[in-house]
């Protein structure tokens, strides 16, 4: 570890305090549709929209109409992306004349990017035409991130109304976010990236002459050996920067290449790797804010910032300093830092990031229901790749997705207040509002389906010889680790993978596919259904024996919440991949 | 119902052309416009075709030139290919790989008198896109005294033009110090093609 290395995470974490306040204020404002100063650009086109698209943009929707109107559309926007991929072969802008997808990819595929997750079974660059990315793939990351969005503002309008019946207009809500948060920070953030070096073409891709031709020795299935010389190297193109910018903005995290953003044509410098995991944060670390204003109680969403930063903080230096240490069976390898190398477990990263912006960055990209990568997570030291998979286990709760994040986190918020009042033997109040049984009843199925899918589906896994092991490519804790992480990643809508394990088999593609759908939309639904119920509820006056939801206490409280919950669900499964494979280690065993 | 289905098909219409085909079209032109250069992929030509991508790494296995970092692409810097070698840190066939490496290594060093035994880290790993175009600085010091060997030419001048392509930390603290494997062997090349004419 170095102290620039610490710097470097420290002025990360600097900029993104600095950056939530304002952007926080701004989407408060955008969402309870006050003036703002982009409002003579874009409120025409909000008018048009609405017009072409039938919305009655004044009407508010009771929270059973906000959760229909969210499933029509993912449901719809869903089909339209497995449609394109079935037949990109027959439109435009496929100069690698890629064939259709095949069907279980594409479904895994469609449902992978609808619900924010965007897992890849596919290697994009030998998939994917640049049309299907763009209006296919790019395209829900605007959508998806969108609807994220709104449900968090219908959960904090559900917190902060009183007497209502109503959340607001979920098309309304969408429609916002696109234009006014979504839209213009990706274009300034791409045109950012391109001058970095992002590629941004429609090109086919480029034939370069190498300098040093290369002889390669390949092994036949017979075990003959044939010797081929290499002289070329073919370069993939393609509308990067446009994607690579809602990518990171909308917590989605799915590749415009296969290695992602440690692809230097994703991720070329150093800053341009700030500014992807400084997008990855903005919006969720904003929302806190939103959150706090449209409830009245700015400290209250501070509070629950510092409880997120808490959790980013232990999270990162952990990775770090495990990363940092190297691999101990790597000998005769200079690991350690000097004057002219970062050291360092390098396998699987990149020089240009080292170990400190790798762990940086697999800390933010997990923390939140990103996804990208900048290094492979799979040949992470045993304790750094378990930081990500921690982190996902834990709900995406520490700024988590888009929208997404926020109402993960009021929703473990709802439950820290249930048992601070438990313990006093008071019915417990989040903001003036009594919470009842219904509520906790709906807050429990919300955080009961996101283990059950985790482990039922990990346990099935590890049973099946042909289906599932025969995917792996690790054996031994890591092994458990890389399909325990694959249901981790797609329940929680986060994206990233042990990439080892093949997910592309119709075995893999489907139950994946199943579990993101579940992952999103049954943990949707319970949550819209306590912002409707909170909403109805009459706001009742502070008494003494309230429980502040402003303080470090209720930070402290929060945070061991969300740790204890996490760890008496998990603990078992973290114990028999990651922690025994780290004894294992240093007690010099492979597999 | 029926209302709410018919808005979310012309909802997904409309956006699907504004974001799926207006906002990348649009971003592309606008960066053609402005920065040409980098929104093909900075494209290095010699005499007329592409040699490479500054961005891009190339396999360098011989002695002569800067060695790149072992690539887990394809059958090595596939650019159409990215991948990194997702071995888990158990993995036996990981740490005989590096084993190899690392003897390998020694045997070719110990040929032109480098005493050094801890090969950099960053030679004997792959990187995660398999197309890494760094390498450490440390690394390329390795390499120093065997490319005067077999290339002929004075070891001070190499280490000046090694020094001369050092990419420090971006803004004087982001990222780590590299070299571009590529541009260096580049110059590697323009050098010992002046040092034979003198």
């Amino acid at each position: 570890m170095t102290a620039n290395g610490w710097f470097q995470i420290g002025f990360y974490f600097l900029l993104i305090v600095l950056i939530a306040r304002p952007l926080g204020i701004y989407m408060a404002n955008v969402f309870e549709r006050r003036k703002t100063f982009l409002d003579p650009v874009l409120a025409p086109i909000e008018r048009l929209l609405y017009r072409l698209t039938g919305v009655e943009a004044d009407k508010e929707m009771r929270w059973t109409e906000y959760a229909i109107a969210m499933l029509f559309f993912s449901a719809v926007s869903m089909l339209l992306v497995y449609l394109i991929e079935r037949v990109q072969q027959w439109l435009p802008l496929n100069p690698q004349h890629w064939p259709a997808v095949p069907a279980a990819l594409a479904l895994n595929t469609a449902a992978s990017f609808t619900t924010n997750t965007n897992w890849q079974s596919y290697v994009p660059e030998t998939t994917m035409s640049y049309l299907t990315q763009m209006a296919g793939l790019a395209y829900h990351n605007f959508t998806s991130a969108a609807v994220g969005i709104a449900l968090a503002i219908a959960l904090v309008r559900g917190i902060s109304r009183r007497e209502r019946d109503t959340l607001g207009n979920f098309w309304v809500d969408t429609t916002r976010a696109i234009l006014w948060v979504l839209v213009p920070i990706s274009i300034v953030l791409a045109l950012a990236l391109v001058s970095q070096g992002v590629v941004q073409n429609l090109r086919p891709y480029d034939t370069a002459h190498l300098l040093e031709s290369q002889k390669v020795v390949s092994q036949d299935a017979s075990g003959k050996s044939t010797t081929q010389t290499i002289t070329t190297q073919t370069i993939a193109q393609g509308p990067v920067a446009s994607q690579e910018a809602i990518k990171e903005l909308g917590t989605n995290g799915g590749g415009f290449f296969n290695t992602n953003s440690a692809h230097p044509f994703e991720n070329p410098t150093p800053f341009s790797n700030l500014l992807e995991m400084l997008a990855i944060f903005a919006i969720p670390a904003g929302l806190t804010v939103t959150m706090g204003r449209m409830t009245n109680s700015p400290l209250h969403g501070w509070a629950v910032f510092a409880a997120m930063g808490i959790l980013f903080f232990a999270g990162v230096t952990t990775a770090y300093w495990a990363e940092a240490r190297g691999n101990p069976l790597m000998h005769g390898a200079a690991q350690q830092v000097s004057a002219t190398q970062a050291g360092g477990n390098m396998e699987g990263k990149e020089v240009r990031f080292g170990v400190a912006n790798s762990a940086l960055f697999a800390t933010a990209t997990t923390d939140t229901s990103c996804g990208a990568v900048n290094g492979m997570h799979d040949s992470f030291t045993p304790l750094g790749g378990m930081v990500p998979l921690v982190n996902m286990m834990l709900g995406e709760v520490i700024f988590g997705g888009v929208g997404s994040g926020l109402y993960g986190m009021l929703i473990m918020v709802v439950l820290s207040v249930f048992i601070a009042g438990l313990m006093v033997g008071r019915t417990p109040e989040y903001l003036g509002k009594k919470i009842e049984a219904y509520d906790i009843k709906m807050c429990m199925l919300y955080i009961l389906i996101f283990p059950l899918l985790i482990l039922c589906f990990t346990g099935v896994t590890v049973l099946l010889p042909h289906l599932g092991l025969s995917s792996l490519a690790n054996t031994g804790p890591h092994g458990l680790s890389e399909i325990l992480y694959a249901f981790t990643s797609t329940a929680a809508n986060n994206g990233s993978a042990f990439a080892g394990l093949n997910a592309n088999t119709n075995y893999f593609n489907l139950t994946l596919a199943f579990v993101m759908l579940s992952g999103r939309f049954l943990m949707m639904v319970p949550m819209l259904a306590v912002a409707g119920n909170l909403a109805r509820k009459k706001i009742a006056p502070a008494s003494a024996g309230t429980f502040p939801v402003t303080t470090p206490l209720f930070t402290i409280l929060l945070v061991g919440v969300i740790v204890i919950v996490g760890a008496l669900t998990f603990f078992p499964a973290l114990t028999l991949g990651p922690i025994l494979e780290h004894l294992l280690l240093y007690a010099g065993k492979t597999f | 119902m029926r209302k709410q289905l018919i808005t979310a098909c012309l909802f997904t219409l409309v956006t699907t052309i504004l974001l799926g085909l207006g906002y990348p079209l649009g971003i592309t032109a606008l960066a053609h416009i402005l920065m040409p250069a980098k929104a093909d992929g900075q494209l290095i030509m010699k005499d007329g075709v592409v040699i490479g991508s500054k961005l891009i790494g190339q396999p360098f296995t011989g002695p002569g030139y800067f060695n790149s970092r072992p690539s887990a692409a394809g059958i090595g810097y596939d650019a159409a290919n990215s991948s990194g070698s997702n071995l888990g840190p158990t993995n036996a066939s990981l740490i005989a790989r590096v084993a190899q490496s690392v003897q390998a290594w020694h045997t070719r060093e110990a040929n032109y008198g480098n005493a050094q035994t801890d090969v950099p880290i960053d030679l004997i790993t792959t990187s995660g896109s398999g197309l890494d175009p760094d390498i450490t600085v440390a690394a390329a010091e390795y390499q120093v005294a065997e490319i005067a060997h077999v290339r002929d030419l004075p070891q001070d001048q190499l280490e000046q033009l090694l020094r001369a392509h050092i990419e420090s930390r971006q803004f004087g603290f982001l990222g780590e110090p590299r070299v571009n494997v590529l541009e260096l062997n580049l110059a590697l090349d323009r050098m010992a093609a002046e040092h034979k004419q003198p």
